[in-house]
């Protein structure tokens, strides 16, 4: 079994959000790189996971992404990813992206893709849905937990107010989320092994790009708390009621 | 060249979200001078005309048994035929878990540029830019499609619905619907009540209330203001409360109309994920919480003996309407 894992490269929860050029890129002056948590701490560890339980899966990386990301596949490797494959290019539109993965996954021909539910950078929650439909193959998103039985997987997903049980054959697309596995640190032996794992470098095949982002804004400043004093908090939903409207 | 938006059904009910949906759908249409329809798969207990009353004019309805299970794979290349066959141009989506799984698919079906997460009507004064919220709601990006097909999926709680008495006729469209090849095993409904994710007021608890056995201060408020629960991150993390509760940049981002955070410092991953929210209160006994520069209302002081007594006052007012 062959188990290929799209990562891609996000900035830290914790980065300032700001913008350069005339508001058209994300300023990137200071900012920690990070694996897209859905796609480490959930994908990545899920198939590392499968691994241990049938050290016969073989796990892949596939990242779309310029020489900086390599920092990101090296710990994805560290971590347990067995050989990567990086597209050399600027990860703009989410189409474009797919494309590219597409390109790798057939080429490898593999059993089960992993995705992150969404990237925290672009939120655009794409390539998992786009990457299934290039590959014409089903797709489960917001995989909570999934249970593999040779080529059929039992995968619960999230659904508006509850969960889900699919039972399908592979090949498949599943975008993980939350449940499916915990976080996990490198450790040293990782470490040293991933220096000597194999990344292979490809350049990008001609795909279209169906968008491009034109300019970014933050949200505007929040008036300032209004403060209630403790003793009277019935004064907080008088205000929710006739100010805010809320309630 | 008219707007199609796929209405989505649970449990024969439309979705709140799909009214959303159909109705921003609507106005792009009244912006582009063109009708709005609707496609909806799958039985339908609710009389399917009342999308008029969102701005809908025509209802196209599929009702195949293999449309009972949720294949995002059989339903895209549904919704994709229906495009095509309504010589629709601009395709709507809600940007739910649903929507997420098809938006992208009819996308690359239909060779049609897709902006998920929009928050605003598309400006097309030059070129066709949809506003959408990214960075997890730190920020909002202007994002051009340039393919002649167009499909946009609108944040849940982003657009304000405008009703009308209108009536929309309803008709079935004749759609090769593929067998899907996924099977069903079983439906776990959790909440029920209200999904935390269309929900229009939203009380939160956060490490602050001490234990699981606390819970009863945030279900209590939220029964009565009939909001759905959430909570922080660290809260789900030692399973206080289930993880579908958890709100933030690593869990669900929420806007709701209300939010009251109790216990919550307001880590800037668990503003990420809240702050889109209209009106957001704090309640935290620590004046130096970070959450309060978010706020609108805040509250220092103790939850265990503020939280009872806006209870009680939640229950005069609504006594008193």
């Amino acid at each position: 079994m062959k188990i290929l894992i799209c990562i891609s490269k996000t900035p830290d929860t914790t980065a300032k959000i700001a913008f350069a050029d005339n508001n058209t890129s994300f300023a990137t002056d200071g900012v920690q790189w990070i694996i897209n948590p859905y796609d480490e701490w959930y994908a990545l560890v899920k198939a590392i996971e499968l691994k241990e339980a049938d050290p016969s899966i073989v796990l892949h990386l596939a990242n779309v992404g310029g020489a900086d990301t390599e920092p990101i596949i090296r710990k994805a490797l560290a971590l347990g990813g067995e050989e990567a494959f990086r597209v050399n290019t600027d990860n703009t539109d989410s189409f474009f992206v797919a494309s590219q993965i597409a390109h790798l996954a057939k080429a490898g021909n593999y059993d089960l893709i992993f995705t992150g539910k969404e990237t925290i950078d672009y939120n655009g929650a794409s390539i998992g849905a786009m990457l299934s439909e290039l590959l014409d193959v089903p797709f489960i998103s917001h995989a909570v937990k999934l249970e593999l039985n040779n080529n059929v997987a039992t995968v619960t997903r999230e659904i508006e107010g509850g969960e889900e049980i699919n039972k399908l054959s592979l090949p498949a697309v599943i975008s993980c989320q939350k449940g499916m596995a915990e976080q996990r640190i490198p450790n040293m032996k990782g470490i040293m092994g991933a220096r000597s794992k194999p990344l292979h470098v490809s350049e990008p095949v001609e795909a279209a790009a169906y968008t491009s982002i034109v300019s970014f804004d933050l949200p505007p400043a929040k008036a300032g708390v209004k403060l209630i004093p403790a003793d009277h908090p019935e004064e907080l939903v008088r205000l929710l009621n006739e100010e805010a409207k809320a309630i | 060249m008219s707007v199609l938006i796929f209405v989505d059904i649970a449990e024969g009910k439309i979705k709140k979200a799909s009214f959303e949906a159909a109705n921003y759908g609507a106005a792009i249409a009244n912006q582009m001078g063109t009708e709005a329809a609707a496609i909806v798969l799958g039985n339908c207990t609710e009389d399917l005309s009342m999308l008029g009353n969102y701005g809908i004019s025509k209802v196209f309805h599929n009702t195949d048994s293999a449309l009972n299970v949720f294949d995002a794979k059989v339903y895209a290349q549904a919704i994709a035929d229906a495009t095509e066959a309504t010589t629709s141009n601009i395709l709507i989506f809600s940007n739910t878990i649903t929507g997420k799984a098809l938006a992208p698919r009819v996308s690359v079906r239909l060779k049609a540029g897709l902006v998920s997460g929009a928050v605003a009507l598309p400006d097309t004064s030059n070129g066709f830019v949809v506003r959408k919220s990214v960075f997890s709601g730190k920020a909002f990006a202007s994002v051009a499609i340039q393919t002649d097909k167009k499909i946009i999926s609108l944040n849940p709680n982003a657009f304000s619905i405008t009703k009308s008495n209108n009536s929309a006729t309803v008709e079935t469209i004749s759609l090769t619907i593929q067998p899907s090849t996924i099977e069903l095993v079983s439906v776990n409904k959790i909440t029920g009540d209200v999904p935390l994710g269309e929900a229009d007021i939203v009380v939160s608890g956060g490490r602050g209330l001490k234990g699981p056995e606390n819970w009863g201060l945030v279900t209590d408020l939220a029964q009565l203001l009939g909001a759905a629960t959430a909570c922080s991150r660290p809260v789900a993390d030692i399973h206080w409360r289930p993880h579908h509760e958890h709100v933030g940049q690593t869990g669900l981002a929420i806007a709701p109309n209300l939010y009251i955070a109790i216990g919550i410092s307001g880590a800037i991953q668990h503003l990420a994920g809240v702050n889109r929210s209209k009106t957001i209160v704090v309640i935290n006994k620590d004046p130096e919480a970070p959450f309060f520069k978010a706020a609108d209302y805040g509250i220092v002081g103790d939850a265990f003996e503020v939280v009872p007594k806006i209870i009680e006052a939640v229950k005069k007012l609504k006594g008193s309407v």
